[in-house]
Protein backbone atom coordinates (compact mmCIF):
# COMPACT_ATOMS: atom_id res chain seq x y z
CA UNK A 1 0.00 0.00 0.00
CA UNK A 2 1.34 3.45 -1.37
CA UNK A 3 -0.75 5.58 0.81
CA UNK A 4 -2.75 8.30 -0.74
CA UNK A 5 -2.91 12.14 -2.12
CA UNK A 6 -1.37 14.97 -0.27
CA UNK A 7 -5.63 16.16 0.56
CA UNK A 8 -6.09 12.45 2.65
CA UNK A 9 -2.73 13.03 4.10
CA UNK A 10 -2.97 16.35 5.40
CA UNK A 11 -6.59 15.77 6.48
CA UNK A 12 -5.89 12.54 8.39
CA UNK A 13 -2.84 13.79 10.14
CA UNK A 14 -5.52 16.52 11.54
CA UNK A 15 -7.61 14.10 12.96
CA UNK A 16 -5.88 10.89 13.84
CA UNK A 17 -5.04 12.37 17.39
CA UNK A 18 -8.60 13.29 18.06
CA UNK A 19 -9.85 9.57 16.80
CA UNK A 20 -7.24 8.01 19.01
CA UNK A 21 -8.18 10.25 21.71
CA UNK A 22 -11.57 9.91 21.72
CA UNK A 23 -10.96 5.47 21.82
CA UNK A 24 -9.23 6.33 25.04
CA UNK A 25 -11.78 8.29 26.48
CA UNK A 26 -14.42 5.83 25.76
CA UNK A 27 -12.12 2.90 27.26
CA UNK A 28 -11.33 4.89 30.46
CA UNK A 29 -15.05 5.92 30.95
CA UNK A 30 -16.56 2.40 30.17
CA UNK A 31 -18.08 2.48 33.75
CA UNK A 32 -19.62 5.67 33.89
CA UNK A 33 -20.96 6.24 29.89
CA UNK A 34 -21.72 3.93 27.51
CA UNK A 35 -18.64 2.02 25.54
CA UNK A 36 -15.99 0.23 27.51
CA UNK A 37 -12.82 -1.71 26.52
CA UNK A 38 -14.51 -3.47 23.34
CA UNK A 39 -15.99 -0.28 21.28
CA UNK A 40 -12.69 2.08 22.37
CA UNK A 41 -10.23 -0.69 21.08
CA UNK A 42 -12.43 -0.51 18.33
CA UNK A 43 -11.83 2.76 17.52
CA UNK A 44 -8.05 2.90 18.31
CA UNK A 45 -7.39 -0.08 15.48
CA UNK A 46 -9.85 1.94 13.24
CA UNK A 47 -7.49 5.21 13.61
CA UNK A 48 -4.40 3.21 13.10
CA UNK A 49 -6.07 1.52 9.99
CA UNK A 50 -6.65 5.28 8.50
CA UNK A 51 -3.11 6.33 9.13
CA UNK A 52 -2.01 2.98 7.29
CA UNK A 53 -4.62 3.67 4.35
CA UNK A 54 -3.57 7.23 3.95
CA UNK A 55 0.78 7.12 4.46
CA UNK A 56 1.28 3.31 3.65
CA UNK A 57 2.56 1.16 5.71
CA UNK A 58 6.45 2.03 5.38
CA UNK A 59 5.34 5.00 7.35
CA UNK A 60 3.06 4.03 9.50
CA UNK A 61 6.10 1.10 10.47
CA UNK A 62 7.75 3.59 12.60
CA UNK A 63 4.77 4.54 14.66
CA UNK A 64 3.64 1.31 15.15
CA UNK A 65 4.41 -1.89 13.76
CA UNK A 66 3.00 -5.15 13.55
CA UNK A 67 5.30 -7.15 16.40
CA UNK A 68 4.23 -4.33 19.08
CA UNK A 69 0.44 -4.92 18.40
CA UNK A 70 0.59 -8.35 18.64
CA UNK A 71 2.68 -7.81 21.69
CA UNK A 72 -0.14 -5.36 22.56
CA UNK A 73 -3.14 -8.31 22.13
CA UNK A 74 -1.18 -10.85 24.13
CA UNK A 75 -0.57 -8.42 27.08
CA UNK A 76 -4.02 -7.62 26.88
CA UNK A 77 -5.18 -10.65 27.51
CA UNK A 78 -2.77 -11.45 29.74
CA UNK A 79 -3.50 -8.09 32.06
CA UNK A 80 -7.26 -9.86 31.84
CA UNK A 81 -6.85 -12.78 33.51
CA UNK A 82 -4.33 -11.30 35.95
CA UNK A 83 -6.53 -9.49 37.04
CA UNK A 84 -9.49 -12.03 36.84
CA UNK A 85 -7.19 -14.68 38.50
CA UNK A 86 -6.41 -11.75 41.23
CA UNK A 87 -9.79 -11.51 42.43
CA UNK A 88 -10.76 -15.12 42.21
CA UNK A 89 -7.64 -15.58 44.47
CA UNK A 90 -9.08 -13.04 46.98
CA UNK A 91 -12.26 -15.10 47.42
CA UNK A 92 -14.33 -12.63 44.36
CA UNK A 93 -15.67 -13.34 41.66
CA UNK A 94 -14.70 -10.72 38.63
CA UNK A 95 -15.19 -8.96 41.64
CA UNK A 96 -14.74 -4.96 42.50
CA UNK A 97 -11.85 -6.11 45.23
CA UNK A 98 -13.38 -4.85 47.93
CA UNK A 99 -10.83 -4.07 50.06
CA UNK A 100 -8.22 -4.23 48.39
CA UNK A 101 -9.32 -0.96 45.91
CA UNK A 102 -12.03 1.07 47.49
CA UNK A 103 -15.87 0.84 45.83
CA UNK A 104 -15.12 4.94 45.93
CA UNK A 105 -18.15 6.76 45.22
CA UNK A 106 -20.42 5.64 41.75
CA UNK A 107 -20.25 8.08 38.96
CA UNK A 108 -16.70 8.97 39.77
CA UNK A 109 -13.93 8.37 37.98
CA UNK A 110 -12.25 6.46 40.74
CA UNK A 111 -15.60 3.75 41.21
CA UNK A 112 -16.91 0.34 40.68
CA UNK A 113 -13.40 -1.65 41.59
CA UNK A 114 -11.89 -3.57 39.40
CA UNK A 115 -13.92 -2.50 36.56
CA UNK A 116 -12.34 0.29 34.91
CA UNK A 117 -8.96 -2.20 35.35
CA UNK A 118 -10.76 -4.58 32.77
CA UNK A 119 -11.32 -2.04 30.74
CA UNK A 120 -8.41 -0.90 30.48
CA UNK A 121 -7.14 -4.52 29.92
CA UNK A 122 -9.79 -5.16 27.46
CA UNK A 123 -8.81 -1.91 25.26
CA UNK A 124 -5.15 -2.62 24.88
CA UNK A 125 -6.17 -6.35 23.82
CA UNK A 126 -9.13 -5.36 21.42
CA UNK A 127 -6.48 -2.30 19.57
CA UNK A 128 -3.46 -4.75 19.66
CA UNK A 129 -5.27 -7.82 17.76
CA UNK A 130 -7.93 -5.34 15.15
CA UNK A 131 -4.42 -3.52 14.51
CA UNK A 132 -2.52 -7.00 14.66
CA UNK A 133 -4.84 -8.07 11.89
CA UNK A 134 -5.39 -5.18 9.88
CA UNK A 135 -1.32 -5.02 9.81
CA UNK A 136 -1.23 -8.47 8.60
CA UNK A 137 -3.93 -8.24 5.94
CA UNK A 138 -2.07 -5.12 4.33
CA UNK A 139 1.34 -7.29 4.82
CA UNK A 140 -0.10 -10.13 2.75
CA UNK A 141 -1.70 -7.54 -0.01
CA UNK A 142 2.19 -5.96 -0.37
CA UNK A 143 3.42 -9.36 -0.95
CA UNK A 144 0.86 -9.88 -3.45
CA UNK A 145 2.06 -6.57 -5.49
CA UNK A 146 5.90 -7.56 -5.42
CA UNK A 147 5.37 -10.86 -7.00
CA UNK B 1 -45.07 6.34 17.83
CA UNK B 2 -42.93 8.38 15.46
CA UNK B 3 -39.45 5.67 16.75
CA UNK B 4 -41.60 2.96 15.82
CA UNK B 5 -42.41 4.31 12.42
CA UNK B 6 -38.55 5.11 12.19
CA UNK B 7 -37.55 1.58 13.11
CA UNK B 8 -39.89 0.21 10.72
CA UNK B 9 -38.46 2.20 7.57
CA UNK B 10 -34.86 1.49 8.69
CA UNK B 11 -35.96 -2.43 8.84
CA UNK B 12 -37.36 -2.06 5.28
CA UNK B 13 -34.21 -0.64 4.18
CA UNK B 14 -31.90 -3.46 5.66
CA UNK B 15 -34.41 -5.75 3.90
CA UNK B 16 -33.90 -4.60 0.65
CA UNK B 17 -29.81 -3.89 1.25
CA UNK B 18 -29.38 -7.58 2.58
CA UNK B 19 -31.14 -8.20 -0.74
CA UNK B 20 -29.14 -5.97 -2.88
CA UNK B 21 -26.25 -7.01 -1.66
CA UNK B 22 -26.62 -10.82 -2.37
CA UNK B 23 -28.25 -10.30 -5.79
CA UNK B 24 -25.92 -7.38 -7.64
CA UNK B 25 -23.42 -8.49 -9.97
CA UNK B 26 -20.82 -5.72 -9.38
CA UNK B 27 -19.16 -6.86 -5.67
CA UNK B 28 -18.51 -2.85 -4.83
CA UNK B 29 -22.07 -2.41 -4.60
CA UNK B 30 -22.60 -5.26 -2.87
CA UNK B 31 -20.32 -4.10 -0.20
CA UNK B 32 -21.83 -1.03 -0.02
CA UNK B 33 -25.32 -1.93 0.23
CA UNK B 34 -23.50 -4.11 3.38
CA UNK B 35 -22.87 -1.46 4.84
CA UNK B 36 -26.47 -0.10 4.69
CA UNK B 37 -27.66 -2.85 6.32
CA UNK B 38 -24.62 -2.50 9.12
CA UNK B 39 -25.22 1.47 9.23
CA UNK B 40 -28.74 1.14 9.75
CA UNK B 41 -28.54 -1.36 12.31
CA UNK B 42 -26.74 1.05 14.10
CA UNK B 43 -29.34 3.55 14.35
CA UNK B 44 -31.68 0.68 15.20
CA UNK B 45 -29.74 0.17 18.26
CA UNK B 46 -29.38 3.57 19.19
CA UNK B 47 -33.23 4.30 18.66
CA UNK B 48 -33.69 1.19 20.84
CA UNK B 49 -31.27 2.75 23.84
CA UNK B 50 -28.62 0.82 23.44
CA UNK B 51 -25.77 3.06 22.70
CA UNK B 52 -23.40 0.69 23.79
CA UNK B 53 -24.36 -1.86 20.79
CA UNK B 54 -24.59 0.96 18.87
CA UNK B 55 -21.03 2.34 19.53
CA UNK B 56 -19.43 -1.74 19.25
CA UNK B 57 -21.80 -1.87 15.81
CA UNK B 58 -20.10 1.53 14.31
CA UNK B 59 -16.72 0.77 14.77
CA UNK B 60 -16.95 -2.57 13.75
CA UNK B 61 -19.02 -1.92 10.75
CA UNK B 62 -16.26 0.69 9.52
CA UNK B 63 -13.31 -2.00 9.87
CA UNK B 64 -15.03 -4.68 8.03
CA UNK B 65 -15.95 -2.44 5.21
CA UNK B 66 -11.97 -1.19 4.92
CA UNK B 67 -10.92 -4.81 4.85
CA UNK B 68 -13.56 -5.55 2.12
CA UNK B 69 -12.91 -3.06 -0.21
CA UNK B 70 -9.27 -3.37 0.20
CA UNK B 71 -10.02 -6.96 -0.58
CA UNK B 72 -12.11 -5.69 -3.62
CA UNK B 73 -9.36 -3.38 -4.82
CA UNK B 74 -6.32 -6.39 -5.17
CA UNK B 75 -8.73 -8.85 -6.69
CA UNK B 76 -12.36 -8.20 -9.32
CA UNK B 77 -15.42 -6.66 -8.76
CA UNK B 78 -17.27 -9.14 -10.71
CA UNK B 79 -19.14 -11.68 -8.35
CA UNK B 80 -19.41 -15.55 -9.93
CA UNK B 81 -22.74 -15.80 -11.49
CA UNK B 82 -24.89 -18.32 -9.21
CA UNK B 83 -28.29 -20.17 -10.46
CA UNK B 84 -31.05 -18.76 -8.97
CA UNK B 85 -32.53 -22.00 -7.95
CA UNK B 86 -30.45 -24.96 -6.85
CA UNK B 87 -30.77 -27.92 -4.92
CA UNK B 88 -29.12 -26.70 -2.37
CA UNK B 89 -30.97 -23.66 -2.57
CA UNK B 90 -34.27 -25.78 -2.48
CA UNK B 91 -33.06 -27.48 0.76
CA UNK B 92 -32.06 -24.17 2.42
CA UNK B 93 -35.66 -23.23 1.73
CA UNK B 94 -37.08 -26.41 2.69
CA UNK B 95 -35.26 -25.82 6.49
CA UNK B 96 -35.89 -22.36 6.08
CA UNK B 97 -40.08 -23.42 6.69
CA UNK B 98 -39.45 -26.16 9.36
CA UNK B 99 -37.66 -23.89 11.29
CA UNK B 100 -40.42 -20.74 10.48
CA UNK B 101 -42.52 -23.53 11.65
CA UNK B 102 -41.31 -24.75 14.87
CA UNK B 103 -40.40 -20.88 15.40
CA UNK B 104 -43.92 -19.75 15.56
CA UNK B 105 -45.55 -22.32 17.53
CA UNK B 106 -42.64 -21.25 20.32
CA UNK B 107 -42.93 -17.14 19.65
CA UNK B 108 -46.59 -17.42 21.31
CA UNK B 109 -45.22 -18.16 24.21
CA UNK B 110 -42.81 -15.52 24.52
CA UNK B 111 -43.42 -12.42 26.64
CA UNK B 112 -44.53 -9.15 24.15
CA UNK B 113 -41.84 -6.97 23.18
CA UNK B 114 -40.47 -5.14 25.62
CA UNK B 115 -41.01 -7.00 28.70
CA UNK B 116 -37.72 -9.02 29.35
CA UNK B 117 -38.37 -12.88 29.24
CA UNK B 118 -35.60 -13.31 32.13
CA UNK B 119 -36.31 -11.59 35.47
CA UNK B 120 -32.38 -11.50 36.70
CA UNK B 121 -32.17 -7.80 34.93
CA UNK B 122 -34.63 -6.88 37.63
CA UNK B 123 -32.31 -7.64 39.78
CA UNK B 124 -29.08 -6.00 38.18
CA UNK B 125 -31.72 -2.40 37.89
CA UNK B 126 -32.56 -2.68 41.75
CA UNK B 127 -28.42 -3.79 42.73
CA UNK B 128 -26.40 -3.30 40.49
CA UNK B 129 -24.89 0.13 41.41
CA UNK B 130 -24.40 -0.81 45.32
CA UNK B 131 -23.28 -4.48 44.09
CA UNK B 132 -20.64 -2.68 41.71
CA UNK B 133 -20.29 0.84 41.79
CA UNK B 134 -20.42 1.51 38.51
CA UNK B 135 -22.94 3.43 37.21
CA UNK B 136 -23.04 2.39 33.26
CA UNK B 137 -25.20 -1.06 34.18
CA UNK B 138 -23.52 -2.59 31.00
CA UNK B 139 -20.32 -2.12 31.91
CA UNK B 140 -21.58 -4.01 35.40
CA UNK B 141 -22.92 -6.92 33.89
CA UNK B 142 -20.58 -7.33 31.02
CA UNK B 143 -17.19 -7.26 33.17
CA UNK B 144 -18.65 -8.45 36.55
CA UNK B 145 -22.00 -10.39 36.39
CA UNK B 146 -20.58 -12.02 33.30
CA UNK B 147 -17.12 -11.96 33.44
CA UNK B 148 -16.80 -15.70 32.26
CA UNK B 149 -18.80 -14.63 29.25
CA UNK B 150 -15.96 -11.39 28.48
CA UNK B 151 -13.33 -13.83 28.99
CA UNK B 152 -14.85 -15.86 26.24
CA UNK B 153 -14.54 -12.81 24.24
CA UNK B 154 -11.77 -11.92 24.82
CA UNK B 155 -10.11 -15.69 23.72
CA UNK B 156 -12.29 -15.59 20.79
CA UNK B 157 -10.75 -12.19 19.44
CA UNK B 158 -7.38 -13.59 20.70
CA UNK B 159 -7.57 -16.52 18.29
CA UNK B 160 -8.64 -15.19 15.35
CA UNK B 161 -4.96 -12.25 15.74
CA UNK B 162 -3.42 -15.69 16.33
CA UNK B 163 -5.13 -17.29 13.24
CA UNK B 164 -3.72 -14.24 10.92
CA UNK B 165 -0.56 -14.40 12.78
CA UNK B 166 -0.25 -18.36 11.65
CA UNK B 167 -1.27 -17.63 8.18
CA UNK B 168 1.43 -14.46 8.15
CA UNK B 169 3.73 -16.96 9.70
CA UNK B 170 3.71 -19.42 6.74
CA UNK B 171 3.98 -15.90 4.04
CA UNK B 172 7.22 -14.83 5.80
CA UNK B 173 9.34 -18.03 6.27
CA UNK B 174 7.99 -18.71 2.42
CA UNK B 175 9.79 -15.26 1.28
CA UNK B 176 12.28 -16.27 3.54
CA UNK B 177 12.90 -12.63 5.41
CA UNK B 178 10.97 -10.40 7.71
CA UNK B 179 8.51 -7.86 5.87
CA UNK B 180 9.14 -4.19 6.96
Amino acid sequence: MKGMSLIVRTISRLIVAPILLFGIYIVLHGHLTPGGGFPGGVIIAAGIALLILSYGLKATTKKINYDTTKVLDSFGAFLFVAIASGAIALGYFFAPYLGLIAMGTPAQWFSAGGIPYYNIAIGIKVAGALAAMFIGLVIVIMMGEEE
Amino acid sequence: MEIILVQWILLVFMVVGAIIAVEIKDLLSAVIAAGVVGFSLTVVFLLLQAPDVAIVQAGVEVITLIMLVAALAKTTREGIPTPWMSTGILLGLVFLLLFLGTFATGLTDLPPFGNPAINVTNYYFQHGVQDTGAINLVAAIILDYRGYDTLGEAIVLFTSALGVAAVLRGFKSKKGGKEE
